[in-house]
């Protein structure tokens, strides 16, 4: 099961769709078939592009405008709605926040897994099996059960309202997922080097930081995309472990701006808050869009 | 590679298993042990109250309203979400040329799954708002007046217009998974149908349905469990589900809502002990309702 669903990550399938499948049929059906479909896709395309076209473009406006002409076009580009959002509305501060526990938090969320997941693959020990389900457990049980004593838990350590419990937990909690798909990673990779190292009398340690982390680098590429997103897009945890409105990430600082925004009726600000937060994720997707596909459609068939 | 190993295999495990131990493993059991509890967070000592949470949850009308939501989303979320991606997955490939565009589209439904399920929520509240909103001013522009509306101040439509963002978001990414598996059918099933005269929909109905069941009764768990739980966008839709948010209220938003307003922590863990047995029975019974033959290819 676990190798069935490594392999396509290995090598993600070709984007275009495959052609030619019923040969020897091309006639009037056909040409409806494609017409209907263009229909669709464009009216679906429309769907999806329209709103985050309309969120830059309000972006733009001044709030007399948004209220009273929302249809227009901005009559100049109010690029102020950008400053007072990133200073006035601290989205500026909130994105800093956002790096400062994602940094980290990547960082070790992908050494942590690597090192498991290395030992998990290569190594032959008692109750290995039993660890690596027990880590295959946490994919299914939801965050919810365990926010409430995670919550004292993490107030317990002193950790609650800091940036240093939200790493922990945002990398406690990426452990399951990207453990699984790295041991499944490490088992595919050759041994031959490593041994060979082995015998040349390189230690353990070096052979794992010098040789087996490097041939790692797709699979560990792959991971540090998936967890960025669900890092940079989490919510909830950071809802309950981060009180602190100097402290606030990306998302939630947008979701305490927006019920702040509702009563101020300053929507432009809002509106470029939105677009500012979701140029990251816009730029990491463009770039690694076909590595992030698969590494989410992998998440989607962990079961 | 077996001297000494142990030195490698303690030390490079030790940081994952603290970590899952005490951040994930922990709570889990902790909250079922408080679910037994009348803690209310002030005093160390949790009193042991047995079934009361339970008991109470039995009888807590808000809750089983709540549940009654999640129980309609779980009917109406995967039935939507699975035709419209699985329509469009059949449209990339099960014509007989390719379809013009085909990367551009994959790209562009696919994007909203990949950005923050907060940014979605409050765009889509500003797209369903009554005065400045993007729907009824299209409604206006095509001559349907009569439908505008608050989408999210209507008692009867604000469950479903939250529900149809989650549709609009995850459709590409579904979309995606079933063109995937749909492309690892054989090319030559699809030339012996069409030598023996099948047509697209036959062919569709009996060859590549059958073919991707595993694909789609996974995918039917998934989109169970996010049922299940549908926090974020209600959260963010209804701003915290006061006012007439309440009406979208699902089982997950009150359990915050009794957890860290009102600062019931035993009942609180008891809803979420009912929610894991409930999603963990979802994915059971899912697994025996759409269990049939596979097909190996």
């Amino acid at each position: 099961m676990i190798d069935d669903i490594i392999q396509p990550i290995a090598e993600p399938v070709p984007v275009k769709g495959k052609r030619h499948w019923i040969a020897g049929r091309f006639g009037i059906g056909d040409i409806a078939f494609n017409g209907v479909a263009q229909l669709l896709l464009v009216f679906w395309a429309l769907m999806v592009i329209f709103p985050f076209l309309w969120m830059i473009m309000t972006s733009f406006k001044t709030d007399p405008e948004i209220l009273f002409s929302p249809w227009n076009l901005p009559d100049t580009l109010q690029w102020n709605n950008f400053s007072r959002a990133w200073n006035e509305a601290h989205i500026g501060r909130y994105f800093v926040n956002s790096l400062i526990v994602i940094i980290p938090s990547l960082a070790g969320t992908l050494l942590v897994s690597s090192m498991a997941a290395y030992v998990l693959a290569r190594f032959e020990f008692r109750g290995r099996q039993l660890l690596y389900y027990l880590f295959m457990a946490g994919l299914m049980f939801p965050v919810f059960l365990a926010l409430v004593p995670l919550f004292f838990l993490v107030q317990d350590l002193h950790m609650t309202a800091t940036y240093q419990g939200l790493i922990l937990v945002y990398i406690a909690y990426s452990l399951p997922f990207t453990i699984f798909f790295l041991t499944g990673f490490f088992r595919t990779l050759p041994t031959e080097v490593a041994e060979a190292a082995l015998v040349d009398g390189a230690s353990h340690f070096r052979i794992f930081f010098n040789i087996m982390l490097p041939m790692a680098a797709p699979g560990l590429i792959a991971m540090g995309i998936f967890n960025f997103l669900g890092q940079w897009n989490q919510f909830l945890l950071p809802l309950v472990l981060m009180p602190d409105q100097n402290k606030y990430v990306l998302s939630q600082g947008l979701a305490f701006l927006a019920i702040q925004q509702g009563y101020a009726n300053d929507y432009s600000a809002l509106f470029a808050a939105m677009t500012i937060t979701m140029i990251p994720t816009l730029l990491v997707y463009v770039l690694f869009q076909r590595r992030l596909e698969s590494g989410l459609m992998a998440g989607a068939l962990k079961g | 590679m077996h001297h000494h190993k142990y030195r490698l295999i303690i030390p490079f495990l030790l940081p994952a298993l603290l970590l899952y131990g005490a951040f994930v493993l922990w709570p889990y059991a902790q909250a079922i042990y408080v679910s037994f509890t009348s803690w209310r967070g002030v005093s160390p000592s949790k009193p042991w109250v047995g079934l009361d949470n339970y008991q109470r949850a039995w009888n807590d009308p808000r809750l089983t309203d709540a549940l009654s939501r999640n129980a309609q989303i779980l009917i109406v979320l995967p039935l939507v979400t699975i035709a419209i991606a699985l329509t469009f997955a059949a449209l990339f490939t099960q014509g007989s040329n390719a379809i013009r565009g085909a990367s551009f589209y994959r790209v562009v439904f696919f994007f909203p799954q990949v950005i923050s399920a907060v940014i979605v929520g409050i765009l889509w509240s500003y797209v369903y708002h009554p005065n400045v909103g993007l729907l009824n001013g299209v409604l206006g522009a095509v001559g349907l007046d009569s439908l505008e509306r608050a989408w999210l101040g209507n008692p009867t439509t604000i469950l479903w217009a939250i529900v149809a963002v989650a549709v609009w978001s995850s459709v590409g990414f579904y979309m995606v998974i079933y063109i995937a598996s749909m492309q690892s059918i054989p090319t030559s099933f699809y030339e012996a149908a069409t030598l023996d005269g099948a047509n697209r929909w036959t062919t569709f109905k009996d060859i590549t349905f059958p073919l991707i069941w595993e694909t789609l009764r996974t995918t039917l768990i998934y989109i169970g469990i996010i049922a299940l739980d549908f926090f974020v966008l209600v959260q963010v839709m209804t701003g915290g589900g006061v006012g007439s948010g309440r009406r979208a209220e699902v089982a997950a938003l009150y359990l915050y809502n009794q957890a860290f307003d009102r600062s019931r922590w035993g009942y609180a863990s008891a809803i979420g002990v009912i929610l894991l047995v409930l999603t963990l029975l979802l994915s059971v019974v899912i697994m025996r309702l759409t269990r049939r033959e596979t097909y190996e290819f």
